[in-house]
């Protein structure tokens, strides 16, 4: 794939200050050394089956299927504990820093999605835990807030900024700048300085892999497309990997298009980083951001909290240039109607995040895009947004 | 005013058997006609270099103090034109150091960055957010402008990565004096010490991060160090914005004599 040491082509490497260098060598060698190891492996395998719930389900959307004239599978993110894919990835990182010696958890968080699944990782493996949640976040997502707080969790609110995931991104990055002895910076997406963006994928691609063999099963071949929404991508990534040598299968990234596709001079009204950002270095890793023409970092926009980010990840950004994995753009409108289109069709409610790839799945079946046989990831449920799909439509 | 090479400061200050004063401020903040009282106001208290910020939206390796200042100063209007403009018209024969991340020297383009900075007597770089890994082209744009490129060394560098660093590294040495982001503390670290003993080089060593009183820049320049690097102190005095060009004075005075104290 193009990878050295980090690198997916131009993209990924390691830009962070000089103090975190030696923390990222000596995770770098703690993967590498567990990663393999029968031990970690089976004790990992035992909370991702018996604590988060997996394998979950490919499920067979019968009356989205007769809609769209296609065989359109939902793979069940949302039933994983917690409600999204985040715990896949913060249950593997938590174990690989308790193996490594670490007593100390940070994470930050958007949508709260990640920051719960940390706390959730955090509370059964007996760290101490602090996630960094942009005080405008805290306000959106107040239950998910009160959720960490339950299990023990510090959540720390950030005034500075934007107030957003970005900004505690910063935070996090400080206090690990300053606590690297004894802690582990969670994090929780396919982002952020090499090994990072390998760590998540890796982790994250239980959902690939299980996939491909629920497909087999189910129609006896792979899939024509698969669609998963994209922020930072670790759901995308972590679909899409186990799939990327299968060059029939189309590989589909679908970011939050917000309002539309243009920026003011401060701001982004979008966060689709791989539609419309451009070559650039956010928080460790370089890759393609929204940025000014002086290179300061554009605030994006998006109805989901969990896409509302001004990076993603350097593998999808290289993937993307080469071909092997289209992006689009959903925007807020469009996703909040497959939001209301699932729940009324297939009585699941989707997480806004979600809803992106399903606004796609929508849009790219009435253009005879897909294919017959579809795969939506369906990263997380809706539960935590319903305040805000509320709060749009003005009351029930 | 014709500007001084970094290696040229330092060998007067040898000559004078004297430890050098580093003080950092964002430039354009709070604007950029201020910048120039303020970068005076510094000289007049004794510094020997100045560094000055060029703002960036997500700092990673700065606290709040600084990062606010950056926040004051984009909102002025500051850019990377605005910010060589600046530079080139300060009337001060002292070398002056840019002090940026990697993303807006990356967007503007790093030779044609490297290069305007030349242009406008800037005589050093500091980025923070890059590792000597990935200071490749950078490196080279240094070289061929006649800029020195300074990489930071912190207390966690292993002894391989200092070697690297020891390489690749002119002008001086930024020694970070602990864990952590930039920012005024009240002790002076005893990592410090460490890391000056352990770290051999004939690059000047200057120590930065924490550093706000002439107490704690004597100890510093006790311990070894051939400069103090001084910043968050400075950048709230502005922030509080009461008697300032004064302030900065007195406490540039206050931390250059500090330094003349130690033995």
């Amino acid at each position: 794939m193009g990878q050295v040491k980090g690198k997916y082509g131009k993209y990924g490497g390691q830009y962070v200050p000089e103090v975190l260098m030696p923390a990222l060598e000596e995770l770098e060698e703690g993967y590498e050394r567990y990663k393999n190891d029968p031990e970690f492996l089976a004790e990992l395998d035992h909370y991702l089956r018996d604590f988060a719930g997996r394998e979950t389900p490919l499920y067979f959307a019968r009356n989205l299927s007769k809609k769209y004239g296609s065989k359109i599978y939902l793979k069940r993110e949302d039933l994983v504990h917690g409600g999204a894919h985040k715990l896949n990835n913060a249950i593997g990182q938590a174990l690989l820093a308790k193996y490594m010696g670490k007593t100390r958890l940070i994470a930050e968080t958007g949508a709260g999605q990640h920051g719960t699944a940390t706390a959730m990782a955090g509370a059964n493996l007996g760290f101490e835990t602090v996630v960094y949640m942009g005080a405008k976040d805290i306000k959106r997502q107040q239950m998910n807030a009160y959720r960490m707080e339950l299990m023990g969790t510090e959540v720390k609110p950030v005034e500075t900024g934007s107030k957003t995931l970005k900004d505690a991104i910063n935070e996090a990055f400080r206090d690990w700048v300053t606590n690297i002895e004894n802690t582990h910076y969670l994090i929780g997406s396919v982002v952020g300085p090499h090994p990072y963006p390998v760590i998540v994928r890796d982790f994250q691609s239980v959902i690939g892999r299980e996939v491909k063999e629920q497909i087999l099963q189910k129609e006896g071949r792979m899939p024509d497309s698969i669609i998963a929404c994209a922020g930072g991508g670790s759901n995308a990534m972590g679909i899409f990997y186990p799939f990327i040598e299968d060059k029939d299968v189309k590989l589909i990234a679908v970011e939050a298009g917000g309002k539309a596709l243009k920026c003011t001079e401060k701001a982004a009204l979008h966060s689709a980083s791989l539609c419309a950002g451009e070559e650039g270095i956010l928080h460790g890793a370089r890759t393609k951001i929204l940025q000014d023409k002086n290179g300061q970092i554009l605030e994006s926009e998006s109805v989901s909290a969990g896409l509302d980010y001004s990076g993603v990840g350097p593998e999808l950004a290289y993937l993307s240039e080469i071909g092997r994995v289209t992006a689009r753009y959903a925007t807020d409108d469009e996703a909040l109607e497959a939001f209301h289109e699932l729940s009324r069709h297939e009585g699941i409610i989707p997480a806004l995040e979600s809803s992106h790839a399903l606004a796609y799945l929508k849009r790219a079946s009435e253009a005879g895009e897909l294919g017959e046989v579809v795969v939506v990831n369906l990263s997380g449920r809706g539960d935590k947004d319903l305040e805000t799909v509320l709060s749009l439509r003005g009351g029930i | 005013m014709e500007r001084q090479k970094i290696s040229e400061k330092f060998s007067e200050l040898r000559e004078k058997k004297e430890g050098a004063l580093i003080c950092y401020v964002m430039a354009g903040d709070p604007s950029a006609e201020k910048t120039g009282e303020i970068v005076k106001a510094l000289v007049n208290g004794g510094a020997d270099i100045i560094e000055l910020g060029f703002p960036f939206s997500d700092p990673v390796a700065d606290g709040p103090t600084i990062q606010v200042a950056g926040q004051r100063s984009l909102a002025a209007g500051m850019d990377t034109q605005r910010y060589f403009e600046l530079i080139k018209n300060l009337d001060v024969g002292i070398p002056l150091v840019c002090m940026t991340y990697y993303n807006p020297v990356f967007r503007y383009g790093v030779e044609k960055f490297v290069e305007k900075a030349a242009d406008a007597g800037i005589s050093g770089l500091i980025v923070p957010d890059i590792p000597v890994e990935e200071a490749a082209d950078l490196k080279n744009s240094c070289e061929k402008h006649g800029l020195d490129l300074i990489f930071l060394i912190a207390p966690t560098t292993t002894e391989g990565r200092v070697q690297k660093i020891l390489e690749r590294g002119s002008g001086f040495l930024y020694l970070v004096s602990r864990l952590g982001v930039t920012g005024a503390r009240e002790d002076v670290s005893s990592s410090t010490r460490e890391l000056l003993s352990r770290v051999e080089t004939g690059l000047p060593k200057a120590v930065g991060f924490g550093i706000s009183t002439g107490e704690q820049a004597a100890e510093v320049r006790d311990a070894g160090a051939d400069a103090v690097i001084v910043g968050s102190a400075f950048v709230k005095i502005i922030d509080e914005g009461k008697d300032v060009n004064e302030r900065l004075e007195a406490l540039a005075k206050e931390l250059k004599s500090g330094i003349k104290r130690a033995s």
